[in-house]
């Protein structure tokens, strides 16, 4: 009772907040100032800013109006340099979920195996402390020149990035699993491997899996800033493209949609983290 | 003392602790125990019960020695000797079912998930679970935790049983009643047991021998106490019996002054051959003297503790 009454106050909140922002927005955007005196010929080569006293900066409306436009015909394709926005996020989605994916196949078997061998973990730890700290955009000429392939460098720069934080994890997650644990599997007589995924994995799977949503919100960080530099498709790129076109609506509407992308892909990872996770 | 089912031969541990120096824990420890005996270790924090607990269930080694189990030398765990843990030690993602299915499908690899399962059921019930087999054990009390340790312990049918302070967590009441269920199931199963335990009461109503150590470091195993209560006995009139008070006053009297100073007492004290005391058995006390020997009970004469 007191918890939707609670969820429901938030609620309105949210949208008064909302509503303000918006308002301000609105009014900030209005067009007030003044408009001078011309020529018709000259009046062609100028803005609307000049001519009609219109803001530079795109009200609410007209983002509202051009994101409807895209909503509509999300997947059209007219040339390079003129993709629709399902495409672009596709494009940098699936760059994210390939470099994602093959961080998640090497970080957590290597993970664990530093995580159960102290050797291992003291004989590493210094290559993790230099390279987890290398702002993952750094390793883009290097993949640039080895890879000769830029497309295929925007994965290896995401999935640089998202290696250290779930490596890290789970070695942590692994290595702190309570000997308690580790010791009723010891007097079962249970064998390594059996140990290591009845045991040590459902111990230590709430610790991956955080390691895991961190490293998406990192990956999804960085793959804008890649796609601005390798060019071509993507929601980084269109950002770029759209500021060289000088669509501010544009650009707008495209930090809104990462924005929103992003959010998605940390809930979908907060679910599996709730799933795995279990109360003690 | 002629069948040992457990032996315990010379064993130390030592510890390195800073700047090289070695800490003996205890040394040249020697203990046996017969089939179907359920004995008590008593002695203070730090004199290596968990230590000798630990070894015998082979999850810890021993510097020196040796430990023999059914005649054989131990070395590592095995499913024969079960080990109930002081806190439980519940695998927490699992439900009762599955903590005690998964010691179940240890022990029979090849059995089908069907014989798994009526298996642990039938050591829930013993345990008097039924009912909360799918709950997780987030979901159960202190004490119903620790039943399903004790089941998890008892399903996999060992030689015997480990168990290290495994009620001490537990509130009185329920600790009562989880000591009845043990002292049952051992008696029905002939289980042999070896229990650490802190409290005089729970090893003179539990355990056929108690075992006294004093303090370590350089702890030794001072005394072996015969239970002189009948093997029937039960715990609400345990403190009735005319030995009661002289067996609990000795191991009291030991706890309290004695572990301290026993080995400056007792210089020629044998670790092979360690005393056995048979409290109120004339010609064999060597420590029921004066005062336990006034304690003399005869029904009818108390009014204070018969009413």
């Amino acid at each position: 009772m007191t918890t939707t009454s609670l969820r429901l106050r938030a609620g309105l909140v949210s949208i008064v907040l909302l509503a303000a922002f918006l308002g301000i927005w609105h009014l900030a955007t209005r067009s007030t100032a003044s408009v001078a005196t011309m020529s018709p010929e000259y009046a062609k080569l100028m803005g609307l800013t000049a001519t009609q006293g219109k803001s530079a900066m795109p009200g609410p409306l007209d983002v509202g109006a051009k994101l409807w436009e895209h909503l509509k015909r999300p997947f059209y394709d007219n040339g390079p340099n003129d993709k629709g926005l399902g495409i672009q996020l596709a494009y940098s989605i699936a760059r994210v979920g390939t470099g994602y994916l093959l961080a998640v196949l090497v970080a957590i078997p290597l993970g664990f195996l530093i995580g159960m061998s102290p050797l291992l973990s003291k004989a590493l730890d210094p290559f993790i402390q230099v390279l987890k700290p290398i702002s993952p955009l750094a390793w883009m000429p290097l993949a640039l020149y080895t890879i000769k392939d830029s497309s295929i460098s925007a994965i290896f720069v995401i999935f640089i990035c998202s290696i250290w934080p779930m490596l890290l994890n789970t070695v942590f997650g692994v290595a702190s699993v309570r000997k308690e644990w580790i010791n009723v599997a010891r007097t079962l007589e249970v064998g390594t491997v059996r140990r290591a995924f009845t045991v040590i994995l459902p111990a230590a799977a709430p610790t991956i899996l955080t390691g895991m949503r961190i490293s998406i919100g990192i990956a999804w960080l960085v793959i804008v800033a890649a796609e601005m530099l390798v060019g071509g498709t993507g929601i980084g790129y269109f950002v770029w493209n759209e500021w060289n076109n000088l669509s501010i609506t544009n650009v707008i509407i495209a930090i809104l949609l990462i924005g929103i992308v992003g959010m998605l892909l940390d809930q979908i990872l907060a679910r599996f983290t709730r799933m795995v996770t279990f109360p003690e | 003392m002629s069948d040992k089912f457990i032996s315990i031969e010379g064993i130390a541990k030592r510890y390195l602790g800073a700047g090289g120096a070695t800490t003996t824990v205890f040394e040249n420890l020697w203990l046996s125990m017969a089939r179907g005996e359920f004995a008590c270790v008593i002695g203070h924090s730090g004199c290596g019960k968990t230590t000798v607990l630990n070894i015998l269930a082979g999850l810890d080694a021993p510097n020196e020695g040796a430990v023999i189990v059914d005649g054989q030398a131990i070395s590592g765990t095995s499913l024969d000797r079960a080990v109930i843990f002081q806190s439980h030690a519940l695998l927490p993602w699992r439900t009762v079912l599955g903590n005690v299915a998964y010691a179940v499908s240890s022990k029979w690899r090849s059995w089908d998930r069907a014989k798994v399962k009526a298996h642990a059921q039938k050591f829930i019930e013993l345990v008097g679970l039924a009912g909360s087999e799918h709950k997780r054990p987030s979901e159960l009390s202190g004490g119903m935790k620790q039943r399903v340790g004790i089941a998890r312990a008892l399903s996999i049918t060992p030689k015997m049983m480990l168990m290290d302070e495994p009620f001490s967590a537990l509130d009185a009441l329920t600790r009562g009643t989880l000591q009845d269920e043990v002292r049952r199931i051992c008696l029905e199963t002939g289980q042999t047991a070896f229990m650490i335990t802190h409290d005089v009461d729970e090893a003179i109503y539990l355990a056929d021998k108690i075992f006294l150590m004093t303090n370590g470091p350089g702890a030794v195993l001072a005394e072996v106490v015969e239970n002189p209560l009948p093997r029937d006995r039960g715990r609400t009139d345990l403190h009735r019996h005319p030995l009661y008070y002289a067996l609990r006053n000795h191991i009291i009297d030991f706890l309290v002054t004695r572990s301290k100073t026993f080995a400056a007492e007792t210089p020629d004290h044998d670790p092979r051959n360690v005393p056995v005391v048979r409290i109120g058995k004339p010609g064999l006390s060597i420590a029921a003297s004066g005062e336990e020997q006034r304690q003399t009970w005869t029904p009818g004469t108390n009014p204070g503790l018969t009413a």
